[in-house]
C-alpha cells in the first residue's frame, strides 16, 4: 500500500512547546497504552496475535541446519527459552570484535556469518524478523535491561543527540513528539512515547512484521527527513539510547501496532 | 453463490467482479468508479438468496467503534439461532459496500457448530456499511448490518 | 506457484466436556494479494488469495468459509464446534495457486 508521505497535520500550533524535556521513569506508558483496545487485545492473546506467524517461524528457523558450518542456531545455543531467556532485553550491546554496539538483529547476522558461515539475511527480510521476534519472546515480561557496559556511552549519547536534533523539512526532533507531546493526537493516531520493547511488531497497515528501523524511517520520512539506511551507525546509536530510556519497562515483543 | 460442494471446491470470480475490482486501497483512491457500490452490494446480496429480500433481523455484525488501521479490521458476525430443526443457519454471508468487489466471505455451519458465529478480520479502505446476511434452512433469510468509520494512519511510509 | 503456501496456528482446547461449544481458532501465514495492487512497476500483482477453508471432525464437514480479496492477509478465521466426543479435527485450505494445506489436531472429550 503506497500513500502520499508525510505526517497528516504537521506545521501546526498543536505540537508548540519548545523546550523539549525528558519523561519522569514513573509516567513512562508502553506504545500498546497508545493502541485501540481491539489492537490491544490481539497483541495480547498468542492465538490471535498475527506476529506469532512469524516468531514460529523463527522457532523452526532456530534449528535448522545452515551454512558452511552446516550448524544450526540451536546446535550451539541449545533450546532458545533457555538460552536465549533475557538475551534480546539486553540489546543492542557491545561487540568487540566490531568495536561497536550491535542490536539484535546485527548479533543474529554476526552468528549467520561468523559461526553458520552464511550469507548475512537481508534487513527486513521475512527471516531476520522471525528471528528477532522469537529471540526477543524470549524475554517477555523480563524488564528492558541494558547493559551497564561504559563503551556504550558514546554512543548513547550520540543517540540521544539525534533524538534531540531538529529534522526534515516540517524541522521536527523526535523529542518534540515523543518527550512533548505524547499522549496528542496527530491526525487519527495518538503519539506513543516511543518505546523500543515491543518490536519486532507486525503493523496492520504493513500487512506484515516490521523492525524498529523500519518504524524510525517511518517516523524519518514523516518528517520529510531523508531516512537513514538499514544498519546505520545513527540507528544503532538512537537504538542505545531508546534502551536506556525504556529500562525496566516489561519486554512485549512480538507487538501488534496499527 | 452455491452451497459448498466440498471438498475445496473452486471460486472462480466472474468477468463481471473481475472488472469492478480494485482492492488494494491505493487502487481505490485512484480509481474510485471502480468500487463496489450499494447497488452491487445489494445485487450480491441477492445473488445470494436468489432474489428474497432478507428480513432485518436476528443477525448482528460487530466491529469495534475505534478503527485505526483498515488493513485488518476485527469483525464478529452471529446469529441468534437454536441450530436444530429448521431454525438453523447453513450459511452467513458478509457483504460491504465500498471495497472493489462487494463479497468478503461466506462462512458455512454445520449440525456441530453449535453456534451460528464466526469472527475474522476484515480490509476496508473507507468508512462504509457492512452487511451480513443468515441463510436458514427453511429458505428463509435474515440480515444485520453496521455502520463502520476508518480512520487512516499518521504515519505513511514512504517506501 | 506455491510459494505462498505457509504455516497456520491453529488453537483449540486439547480437552472439553461433552456437549461444550469450543472456540476454533486459525490464523494462516498468506499475503492474500488482492490482484488489484500494482507493483513498483505500476502493472498488477496477481490476484493470488486463499480462497476456501474447511474444518472437518472425524471425516465430517464442521466448518467452511469461502474468502475474497476483501479478507485481511494473515487470515484469521474463529468458529465454534459442539463437543460430542472425542476425535481428530482436519483443517484444510487451498489458494489461487492451487496449493492445498492441510493440519491435523486431536480432542478430548470426557
Ligand atoms: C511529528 C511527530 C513525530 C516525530 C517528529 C517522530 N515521531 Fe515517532 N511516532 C509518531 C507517531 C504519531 C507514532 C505512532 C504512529 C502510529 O502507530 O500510527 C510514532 C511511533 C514511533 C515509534 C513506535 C512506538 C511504538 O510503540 O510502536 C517509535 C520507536 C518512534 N516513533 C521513534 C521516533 C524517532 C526515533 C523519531 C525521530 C527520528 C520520531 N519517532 C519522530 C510521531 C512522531
Ligand atoms: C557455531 C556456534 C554458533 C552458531 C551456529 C550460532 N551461534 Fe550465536 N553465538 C555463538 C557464540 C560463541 C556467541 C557469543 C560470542 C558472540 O557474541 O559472537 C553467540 C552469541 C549469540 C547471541 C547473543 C547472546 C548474548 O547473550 O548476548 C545471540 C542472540 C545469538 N548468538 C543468536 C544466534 C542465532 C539466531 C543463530 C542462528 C542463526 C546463532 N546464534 C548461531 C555461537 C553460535
Amino acid at each position: 500500500m503506497r500513500r502520499a508521505g508525510g505526517f497528516v497535520v504537521l506545521g501546526s500550533a498543536c505540537l508548540a512547546s519548545l523546550a523539549s524535556a525528558e519523561i519522569p521513569l514513573d509516567q513512562r506508558k508502553s506504545g500498546a497504552d497508545f493502541i485501540s483496545a481491539a489492537t490491544r487485545a490481539m497483541q495480547e492473546d498468542d492465538t490471535a496475535n498475527p506476529a506469532m506467524l512469524s516468531t514460529l517461524d523463527g522457532e523452526s528457523m532456530w534449528n535448522e541446519k545452515a551454512g558452511g558450518a552446516q550448524k544450526s542456531c540451536g546446535d550451539c545455543h541449545g533450546p532458545a527459552p533457555k538460552s536465549m531467556k533475557g538475551v534480546a532485553a539486553r540489546y543492542p550491546a557491545y561487540n568487540v570484535a566490531r568495536q561497536a554496539p550491535v542490536d539484535l538483529s546485527g548479533q543474529i547476522n554476526a552468528c549467520r556469518t561468523d559461526q553458520q558461515k552464511a550469507e548475512a539475511f537481508k534487513p527486513e527480510s521475512a527471516q531476520l524478523l522471525a528471528l528477532s521476534a522469537y529471540i526477543g519472546s524470549q524475554s517477555r515480561g523480563l524488564p528492558v535491561s541494558p547493559p551497564d557496559d561504559a563503551r556504550l556511552a558514546s554512543f548513547r549519547a550520540r543517540g540521544e543527540a539525534l533524538w534531540s536534533q531538529r529534522i526534515g523539512q516540517l524541522n521536527f526532533s523526535c523529542a518534540q513528539c515523543h518527550d512533548d507531546n505524547w499522549g496528542k493526537r496527530l491526525g487519527s493516531a495518538l503519539i506513543p512515547q516511543a518505546h523500543p520493547n515491543a518490536y519486532p511488531i507486525y503493523r496492520l497497515d504493513w500487512q506484515g512484521m516490521g523492525s524498529l528501523q523500519r518504524r524510525f524511517r517511518n517516523c524519518m520520512s514523516g518528517v520529510r527527513a531523508e531516512a537513514y539506511p538499514y544498519g546505520a551507525q545513527e540507528f544503532i546509536d538512537l537504538e542505545v539510547f531508546l534502551a536506556h530510556r525504556a529500562r525496566g519497562m516489561p519486554v512485549e515483543t512480538p507487538g501488534v501496532r496499527p | 453463490m452455491t452451497q459448498n460442494p466440498s471438498p475445496l471446491p473452486s471460486y472462480t470470480p466472474t468477468r463481471r467482479q473481475m472488472i469492478a475490482a480494485g482492492t488494494g486501497f491505493a487502487a481505490l483512491m485512484l480509481a474510485p468508479s471502480a468500487q463496489a457500490t450499494t447497488q452491487e452490494m445489494e445485487k450480491a446480496i441477492l445473488a445470494f438468496t436468489g432474489g428474497v429480500k432478507p428480513r432485518e433481523s436476528r443477525v448482528t455484525v460487530d466491529i469495534p467503534v475505534l478503527l485505526e488501521s483498515g488493513a485488518s479490521v476485527p469483525t464478529k458476525v452471529s446469529v441468534e439461532s437454536a441450530m436444530q430443526g429448521d431454525d438453523f443457519v447453513t450459511s452467513l454471508a458478509l457483504f460491504n459496500e465500498k471495497n472493489p468487489q462487494p463479497n468478503v466471505a461466506v462462512f458455512h455451519f454445520s449440525a456441530r457448530s453449535g453456534q451460528a458465529t464466526a469472527q475474522t478480520r476484515i480490509r476496508l479502505g473507507d468508512s462504509q456499511k457492512i452487511v451480513a446476511v443468515a441463510k436458514m434452512r427453511d429458505g428463509s433469510y435474515y440480515m444485520g448490518a453496521i455502520e463502520v468509520i476508518v480512520t487512516l494512519p499518521a504515519c505513511a511510509e514512504d517506501a | 506457484m506455491a510459494g505462498n503456501m505457509g504455516r497456520a496456528l491453529i488453537s483449540l482446547p486439547a480437552k472439553a466436556k461433552r456437549g461444550d461449544v469450543i472456540e476454533i481458532r486459525a490464523m494462516i501465514a498468506h499475503p492474500m494479494e488482492t490482484g488489484f495492487r500494482p507493483d513498483s512497476q505500476g502493472r498488477l500483482v496477481a490476484r493470488d488469495i486463499v480462497n476456501r477453508f474447511e474444518c472437518l471432525f472425524e471425516g465430517e464437514q464442521v466448518f467452511a468459509c469461502d474468502l475474497f480479496p476483501a479478507m485481511s492477509a494473515n487470515p484469521y478465521l474463529s468458529f465454534t464446534m459442539r463437543a460430542d466426543m472425542s476425535g481428530e479435527l482436519v483443517f484444510r485450505w487451498r489458494d489461487d495457486s492451487g496449493a492445498l494445506s492441510e493440519e491435523k489436531r486431536r480432542i478430548e472429550v470426557e
